[in-house]
């Protein structure tokens, strides 16, 4: 089994990458570009066919290790 | 002999950069802001250390697209000298001028420490007075040193002469692949280093095996202009 | 007088009767005064303002009565307490510009950023006096290491110090960080700053001149940090993991541009008063650039630049968004002034006007949504007299003999314990993630008893340390008081600086509990005292009260920031060992003083008694010797004794160029005592064999005690008791034990 983690920084903190990117952005021409986040993509493989057990362990992983739940969101998806 | 040094929002090591200069060689040296579309007064560009641009997204990736790196470019294609340091280096390589990428240090944490470095290639404009082979204390203080290329690139690097530093052996800081420390490129007037030479002129304050990179380029520069001409 | 009628907001008669304002951390009583001042009943926006300006964060509500015995003015004093930073003048027409901060309650939330927003509050204020900032520093406590989560603070913190110390290219050139089980839940993360200045540039928070406009440069404002400064002065429980929302992110690189542009806009000379948005944000640093200046503020919130929609005046005073400034010149500079944010690209607003009639005024959406007078909101804070109550663990311990132990044959053993204790053992791990090189003009590395950075374009010097041994404190706060501010001096002295004057940041627990509130008086009184024997004024600091949980509170922990003047480059001395031959000298008296040592902790297990005891006048006498003896240069290694005693003090001084020792130390004390006791006002000298004879008449001239030990040779660390054998090993070994102590821990 795949599980594909996105990790975001939460709505209200601020996310100085985005704005730096965002300014880098429109000096490059793409003017049009709003609000830009930055956030980190992990892939997991699993070594398990159970979908609701491999659902409550990734999200035990996302808790503990995977996002910093003070400051970041996390969403999860499984194939496979 | 005019030297130009490059300043990012973000750059940090400028202002040692300027004063290495001042202090090794006397050389009139002025700091040029990253929105300069001429650089054609100058003889030698030092990109400088620091956070350019926070590092955010990648290192250097931002400010490799500063008007003044269109000058930095023509300026390397017309055979001036160019030295990359530290983030000046990664800004080099996100801006092509050197192959190459400069990743995350392998234990992942920043480091800030003297290091021995070997001179590989004394044959450069910057290098010219060290002994080949010999061994010099140049500090590091970085995140992402850790110099990676494909094995191809690797290869042509090293057939051709184009690795100018590596770490001593055993003692590679970062990871960075067959120990390297700096690369200049094929016409090797672009010089990019991850150690901070412009740290390492002053004995008081740890080393000054780094005033022969100066002394090194200003010989070079009046070779090629002449004797006569005085900087 | 608008209303706020938002869904989450209440009004001013609801606030009344359901006592909101308590989760304000606004007492009845504070209410009632609030009420007075006013003339009415305060809105959402006025009670959440003066929430946080009589929060013990800005308005030291508890702290005030014993800050008050503090020394704070001396000859080379150019400002004391009260502003950004304090300011010491080193000749030349220049001065140093130095404070130190806590950024404890969010660090144990979040570490990374609770340090790195520490770390940029502190920068803030030392270049909005106008200063560049050279250097910074920081004092770190900890739980113990075999602690999961102690460890995720520990790295995350030093990762945090690392991350927006070296962005923003200052060196962090010193600190120092201690391990306790009494730290676990509560953390200590000071940090600490020191800029140069000449005089004519200092500036002031002052909003100064009626009808001036007022600026407000740096990021957008969001949301981040709401009631900060009240979270800073609440304890920690299990509710207050809710309230992580309460935790602000930094951005290092836009500090740097707001710092440039401002350091720039202060060097146009047309600044009137400038201070930074720090605790409590736009309300403090406006409420306070009013009061200093005897006016009145208004401030137009739809101005402020805002980073999230719909923001409510509420929002906008209490956020602690980090990197901003409020700015005050006169009208006919304003374009010059935006000339320069716009070509650093930072956002650059008019939000607001200086007027006379001192009222903090709040204008949004066409109304005004809040009008306080200044006075009561920067002055007129209730100062409390808290009970202070002599505990009983303080009577118990004064009967308890710290050397009533087994003699400890294995002497060598000891010292391979104590050096591997994470509080003794090596901090490479931390000092080098830490730029200390940039801007070089880093004399002295971390390592040192104090780093050294040179003051450009001169033959002068500036030595910083910070020092506060909790343990002490606890053990009798009156004498750790002392000790805390002799031990900064000493380290300062030890690297040839003559010591100018401290910067406080006194960390304890509750001040409603009046055994935690006797620590807070006795310690102050302790260090007032040294202050002022030792000749170095407080300049400023910070204080950090509620660092406690259901356990209990901290170590009573005051650290203080010490800045010294290195008169000649010349004098720089740091403490290792230099050369082969040269004499080793003991300055000082040994007592049998183990209450609160590393020995006592790392080897028997406990923390009992009383700490070691000081005469003021004596460390003052063998500081002055020392530094006699530095300056004409008859010494070669400098290193004052601290935790672990002389054992300690030897194996360090070995370390530095693995140079070995060959001492003989005579005493009617016990060899285990007399090697490990950490008795205050000593300093282990070295010196050049033809310069040995003049450093000890010198010394005998100055009537300090002291004893030549033996020499520097050979490769092992021989230190033998009244000729007996006592510690033998090769530097190499012991070495080894110090320098991994820590990577090994936190492998684990």
């Amino acid at each position: 089994m795949k599980a594909t983690v996105y990790v975001t920084i939460k709505e209200n903190v601020l996310d100085p990458q985005g704005a730096a990117v965002q300014g880098a952005l429109h000096s490059l021409g793409f003017k049009e570009v709003g609000k830009v986040r930055i956030g980190k993509y992990m892939e997991l493989t699993l070594d398990t066919n159970d979908r609701s057990e491999a659902e409550a362990r990734v999200k035990a992983m996302c808790e503990k290790l995977l996002a910093n739940t003070v400051v970041e969101d996390y969403r999860f998806e499984l194939e496979g | 002999m005019r030297f130009a040094v490059i300043v990012f929002p973000g750059s940090n090591c400028d202002i040692d950069c300027c004063k290495a200069v001042e202090e090794t060689i006397g050389q009139p040296v002025d700091y040029v802001w990253h929105t300069a579309t001429d650089l054609s007064a100058y003889d030698a560009i030092i990109v400088p250390g620091g956070f350019s641009y926070g590092d955010y997204l990648r290192c250097g990736a931002i400010a490799r697209f500063a008007p003044v790196m269109n000058e930095v470019r023509k300026a390397a294609e017309e055979g001036k000298y160019v030295l990359g340091i530290c983030n000046g280096f990664q800004i080099l390589t996100e801006a092509g001028l050197l192959p190459g990428v400069l990743l995350r240090n392998r234990d992942l944490k920043f480091r800030c420490h003297p290091a021995l470095l070997e001179v590989v290639n004394n044959e450069t404009p910057f290098t010219r007075d060290y002994a080949k082979g010999e061994i010099v204390n140049i500090p590091i203080a970085h995140g992402e040193g850790n110099y990676y290329c494909d094995e191809e690139t690797l290869a042509k690097l090293e057939a051709n002469g184009q690795v100018v530093f590596r770490y001593k052996a055993g003692e590679n800081p970062n990871g960075s692949v067959s120990d390297i420390a700096g690369i200049c490129n094929e016409g090797r007037n672009v010089v990019g280093m991850m150690p901070h030479p412009e740290r390492a002129v002053s004995e008081l304050l740890g080393s000054s095996d780094g005033k022969r990179m100066f002394t090194s380029v200003l010989s070079a520069w009046r070779e090629r202009h002449g004797a006569t001409v005085n900087g | 007088m608008a209303q706020q009628l938002t869904a989450k907001e209440p009004t001013a008669e609801q606030i009344a009767e359901y006592k909101i304002y308590r989760e304000f951390g606004v007492s009845d009583y504070e209410y009632d005064l609030i009420c007075k001042f006013l003339g009415r009943k305060p809105n959402y926006t006025e009670i959440g303002v003066f929430s946080v300006m009589w929060s013990e964060h800005c308005a030291y509500k508890n702290s005030k009565p014993v800050l008050k015995k503090f020394p704070v003015s001396g000859p080379r004093v150019l400002m004391g307490p009260g502003e950004g930073a304090g300011i010491v003048d080193i000749g030349d027409n220049q001065a140093v510009v130095f404070k130190i901060e806590s950024h404890n309650h969010p660090s144990a939330v979040e570490p990374y950023q609770g340090a790195a927003t520490g770390v940029g509050g502190i920068i803030r204020d030392i270049f909005s006096m106008g200063a560049r900032p050279v250097a910074l520093l920081n004092s770190l406590r900890f739980g113990k290491l075999d602690n999961p989560r102690v460890k995720y603070l520990f790295e995350n913190v030093v990762a945090g110090i690392a991350g927006y110390g070296n962005c923003i290219g200052i060196p962090t050139v010193a600190g120092e960080v201690m391990f306790d089980e009494s730290y676990e839940g509560n953390p200590l993360v000071n940090a600490m700053c020191v800029g140069l200045i000449d005089h004519d540039q200092i500036q002031r928070g002052v909003a100064k001149g009626v009808g001036n406009p007022v600026f407000y440069v740096g990021p957008a404002t969001g949301r981040d940090g709401i009631h900060g400064a009240t979270f800073a002065s609440v304890e920690l429980t299990e509710e207050s993991e809710e309230k992580r929302t309460a935790v602000q992110v930094g951005d290092p690189f836009m500090e740097k541009l707001v710092m440039e542009a401002c350091l720039e806009l202060i060097q146009s000379g047309i600044v009137l008063g400038i201070q930074d948005m720090g605790a409590a944000g736009l309300t403090c640093s406006s409420a306070e650039m009013a009061a200093k200046a005897g006016n009145g503020l208004e401030l137009y919130l739809d101005e402020v630049p805002q980073r999230e929609e719909g923001m409510t005046p509420y929002e906008m005073m209490l956020s602690e968004s980090q990197e901003r400034m409020l700015f005050v010149i006169e009208p006919q500079h304003e374009a010059k002034a935006r000339e320069i944010f716009e070509r650093w690209g930072v956002i650059c607003a008019k939000v607001g006007k200086v007027t006379d009639d001192g009222r903090l005024r709040l204008f949004h959406k066409g109304e005004v949504v809040a009008d306080m007078p200044v006075k009561a909101l920067v002055d007129d804070c209730p100062v409390y007299h808290q009970r202070s109550e002599e505990p009983e663990y303080y009577r118990a311990f004064a009967n308890v003999d710290t050397t009533a132990f087994e003699e400890i044959a294995d002497l060598t053993g000891a010292l391979k314990k104590v050096l591997a204790s994470p509080s003794v053992a090596s901090k490479e791990w931390v000092y080098n993630q830490y730029d200390y090189m940039v801007r070089t003009s880093t004399v002295v590395r971390p390592g040192s008893d104090a780093a050294v950075v040179q003051v450009p374009g001169t033959r002068k010097a500036l030595a910083m340390t910070t020092d506060g041994n909790g343990r002490y404190v606890y053990l009798d706060p009156e004498v750790g008081g002392k000790i805390a501010v002799a031990e900064a001096a000493r380290n300062v002295v030890c690297s040839g600086a003559e010591p100018l004057a401290i910067t406080d940041n006194l960390n304890f627990g509750s001040p409603e509990k009046p055994d935690v509130f006797w620590q807070i008086e006795k310690a102050t009184d302790g260090m007032a005292e040294a202050c002022r024997v030792l000749g170095t004024p407080v300049i400023g600091g910070n204080v950090s009260l509620y660092n406690e949980n259901e356990k209990g509170a901290i170590y009573p922990t005051p650290v203080v920031g010490m800045v010294g003047l290195v008169h000649d480059l010349d004098h720089i001395t740091t403490q290792e060992f230099k050369a082969e031959g040269d004499v080793i000298v003991l300055v000082g008296e040994t007592r049998a003083e183990l209450g609160g040592s590393e020995l006592q902790y790392a080897v028997l297990g406990k923390t009992e008694g009383r700490p070691p005891q000081i005469d003021l006048e004596v460390e003052a006498r063998v500081q002055g010797a020392v530094l006699e003896a530095i300056r004409q240069g008859l010494v070669a290694s400098a290193h004052d004794l601290s935790e672990g005693g002389l054992a300690v003090a030897l194996a360090e001084s070995c370390f530095g160029r693995g140079l070995g020792a060959v001492v003989n130390v005579e005493t009617s004390l016990r060899a285990d005592v007399a090697l490990f006791s950490e008795s205050q006002s000593r300093i282990l000298l070295s010196a050049k064999p033809e310069k040995a004879d003049a450093l000890v008449a010198l010394l005998a001239e100055k009537g300090v005690a002291h004893a030549v030990l033996g020499k520097v040779e050979g490769s092992d660390l021989v230190v033998r008791v009244n000729g007996r054998d006592g510690i033998a090993a090769p530097v190499a070994e012991l070495q080894k034990v110090w320098k991994e102590a820590i990577p090994c821990l936190l492998k684990n």
